[in-house]
């Protein structure tokens, strides 16, 4: 069940990316992206009534859900956080020397 | 220590090239040697001879780097009109390139 | 003594990173030893790679794993058999990536860090240099999937940073960004894959995966996600938009380093390819699809560079073009794979020649890159329609920018004919019609850079150029070290190729020694 929304979520935000033309937009969109992959990550590691994987105190006999994609997941919180960071840093100079959020105008280098 | 590369098919070895390269560069060392070594520079006797007439200024004289290849870029003017325009410099368009991408190899990976 | 050559694979990383933390407090109180210090950590990472090297072509395999005792390997008793702790598995192929990889990282330090004298705000420069380089080591050596995630990130990142360094008014900027939005799109598609293939085999280590490897439809999904996303990274087309607007606003020993990454990102692809997926793939079709995109990113490249007027896009565009002949060669020992006759006649020469060509192109493209650089730092112009007659003042960099041109057009006796003779002579095997459409690419290339050399270098002496400079004595000595292997690789090939790219490409097409290697035999 939540891989489907998995899939929906990845193509909303294929949709944001290519269809919008703000870059502020664009931003978003990349970070929902980020979300849906997470999303996916975590639902990987689900196993039917499972618990924390907490060896402390362990009722027995009790599926544990896998934290390997705990770990990944976390990780790419933090990539995504400074992945963020900088574009909307390279956007602010871009806006404050183009004067224009729109990707249609941030067209200097072409051919 | 230079020896052949062997490609399967033929061989290839640098050493005959460094031979070929000295004796073509010993040609020509032999023929500047027979120049004329008596001038007077920065006089008359250095400038080019234009048919009597003056030498333009160095600046016209020098064909731009823009200019060159005019004739390749018009003969395939049909191909360059379709190619240019894509390469936009819109990034919406980049991200298109790629799902199209995508699509179109799952679908040839699946089918064939 | 011991303990650090056990830890070796491990010191790759850390010595960068450790000096990479320390440059924003030297340049803070510190200021005179900062430039040395930089040069010292580069020397002494790409030294660490070369004898990481070595070690791999002298002794096979070296796997290295993070956090256990040394020499422990990698299926631990305690585990039941199964790896789970990260390892790094240096094989032949990684060796190849780490040597090219030192070459140019070190003599692009000696150029930066004289042609960045002016400029402000070099601490944090040189620090995400290290940066790079950490992550381009880490992205070779890496036997775990996730792990290359993160390297690649590390790489997205600190390139994207620096391609932003000269604000020029904002443009470097805009192709910082450009390049940021794409790698990142292409790096959540890698995370997604790599997702799918944890959920089916329940590990991240690439040995297992490839030993339980099978062709089911999620397989088929990742599999083109990962090629998609890795080409994208690579600078293929029908993904290569970012690459020139990228490669041509970054400071010019940047530039040099982000075609070493570019193909560590071919490297991932190329390890996906033939060691996690091996026999399970369909060969003949993911093989033709790679030969028909090194096909199209050398003709598209190619016809794109020549009539551009910004000598630093031209170059960028012929890193696409240079990019496809990788790929063709590797995607026709791809697509002969499960022929074992055809395999040995001229497969594993193409795999040979696509793999010699990586190295050769970080050489010649890093030479050229810098030679151009010179020119720019000196003149500030970067238009072709400006320039000219620069031959009389810039002697060494009009030598240098020759040989490069030499080099990357396939002249005889430097390195770019030995690898482009291999790849035409097997290709010509496999299909005669791919042969041919490489060699006119090649005249295209050489058509091209003449009219550079020309535009740049040969004609009068023009006025506006009269007080033109040779550039330092630093820079020259970076581009004299790329010279001294361009030419070397040239008049030694067949040394090179036995020693070096041979093992690489046995390292490839052998996938049950890499699994071995790993697993020690048992699964």
């Amino acid at each position: 069940m939540p891989f489907i929304t998995v899939a929906l979520l990845i193509g909303i935000a294929f949709a944001i990316i290519l269809l919008k033309k703000n870059m502020i937009k664009m931003v978003m969109g990349i970070g929902i992206m980020e979300s849906a992959v997470n999303l996916f990550l975590i639902t990987i590691g689900y196993r039917e009534d499972g618990i924390a994987p907490i060896f402390t105190n362990a009722p027995e006999g009790v599926d544990m859900v896998l934290p390997t994609v705990q770990a990944l997941t976390l990780t790419n919180i933090v990539i995504g956080v400074a992945t963020t960071a900088l574009m909307i840093s390279m956007i602010m100079i871009i806006y404050k020397k183009y004067g224009t959020l729109n990707s249609d105008k941030m067209r200097r280098l072409k051919e | 220590m230079i020896g052949d590369l062997l490609t399967g098919y033929g061989f290839w070895n640098p050493l005959i090239w460094v031979v070929v390269m000295v004796i073509g560069l010993l040609f020509a060392w032999l023929v500047w040697r027979c120049g004329e070594s008596s001038y007077d520079k920065d006089t008359e006797q250095t400038k080019p001879y234009l048919s009597g007439n003056d030498e333009p200024p160095k600046g016209d004289v020098h064909i731009r780097g823009g200019n060159m290849y005019w004739g390749f870029t018009h003969a395939l003017k049909g191909y360059y009109d379709k190619i240019i325009p894509l390469h936009s410099g819109v990034v919406n368009d980049y991200l298109t390139w790629f799902l199209i991408g995508v699509i179109v190899i799952f679908v040839v990976v699946i089918v064939i | 003594m011991s303990l650090l050559l056990d830890n070796m694979p491990a010191l790759l990383i850390a010595v960068s990173l450790f000096g990479a933390f320390l440059i924003p407090i030297f340049g803070r109180f510190l200021p005179k030893i900062r430039d040395p210090w930089v040069i010292l950590v580069s020397f002494l990472a790409s030294l660490i790679a070369v004898i990481n090297a070595v070690t791999v072509f002298t002794k096979g395999t070296v796997v290295y794993v993070f956090g256990a005792a040394a020499g422990s390997s990698a299926a631990s008793i305690d585990s039941g058999g199964l790896p789970f702790r990260i390892i790094f598995t240096i094989d032949g192929f990684g060796a190849f990536m780490l040597l090219s990889a030192a070459i140019v990282s070190f003599a692009v330090i000696l150029y930066l860090v004289s042609s960045q004298k002016e400029r402000s705000g070099k601490s944090e420069f040189y620090a995400l240099y290290l940066l790079l380089t950490a992550g381009i080591f880490g992205m070779v050596s890496t036997g775990d999937m996730f792990n290359f995630f993160v390297f690649l990130e590390i790489n997205s990142l600190a390139a994207a940073a620096l391609v932003s360094y000269h604000r020029n008014g904002g443009i470097a900027v805009e192709g910082a960004l450009k390049y940021l939005i794409v790698n990142t799109v292409g790096g959540l598609m890698v995370l997604l894959s790599i997702g799918l293939l944890y959920a089916q085999y329940d590990s991240l280590n690439m040995a297992v995966i490839a030993s339980q490897m099978t062709w089911t439809t999620l397989n088929i999904v990742a599999l083109v996600l990962f090629i998609t996303a890795l080409a994208m990274k690579a600078g293929t087309v029908p993904f290569h938009y970012a690459t020139p607007d990228a490669y041509s606003v970054a400071p010019s020993g940047i530039t040099a380093l982000m075609v070493v990454a570019s193909q560590a990102g071919l490297y991932g692809l190329f390890r996906i390819l033939f060691t996690v997926y091996g026999g399970a793939l369909n060969t003949v079709t993911v093989g033709w699809v790679i030969i028909i995109l090194g096909i199209l990113s050398m003709v598209i490249g190619v016809t794109m560079a020549l009539p551009q007027k910004d000598v630093k896009r031209l170059l960028a565009y012929h890193a696409v073009s240079q990019t496809g002949y990788m790929l063709l060669g590797v995607g026709v020992a791809l697509a002969v794979l499960g022929d074992p006759v055809a395999l040995s006649a001229y497969g594993q020469t193409a795999m040979e020649g696509g793999l010699f060509h990586i190295i050769n192109h970080a050489l010649y493209k890093g030479l050229l890159f810098l030679a151009v650089g010179a020119v720019i730092y000196r003149t500030g112009v970067w238009n072709l329609n400006k320039l000219g007659g620069l031959g009389h003042n810039m002697k060494w960099t009009m030598i240098f920018f020759l040989i490069g041109a030499l080099a990357i057009a396939g002249i005889p006796p430097f390195n770019g004919f030995a690898s482009k003779l291999m790849i035409y002579e097997s290709v010509f095997a496999f299909n005669p019609i791919l042969s041919v459409i490489a060699m006119i690419v090649s005249i295209l290339t050489l058509a091209s850079f003449m009219k550079v050399f020309h535009s740049v270098f040969m004609g009068p002496k023009l006025p506006e150029f009269e007080n033109v400079k040779e550039v330092p004595k630093l820079m020259i000595a970076g581009m004299v070290i790329l010279t001294i292997f361009v030419i070397g690789f040239g008049l030694v090939p067949d040394l090179v190729v036995d020693s070096i790219v041979t093992p690489a490409a046995d390292a490839l097409l052998n996938q049950g020694s890499y699994i071995a290697a790993v697993l020690g035999g048992v699964l």
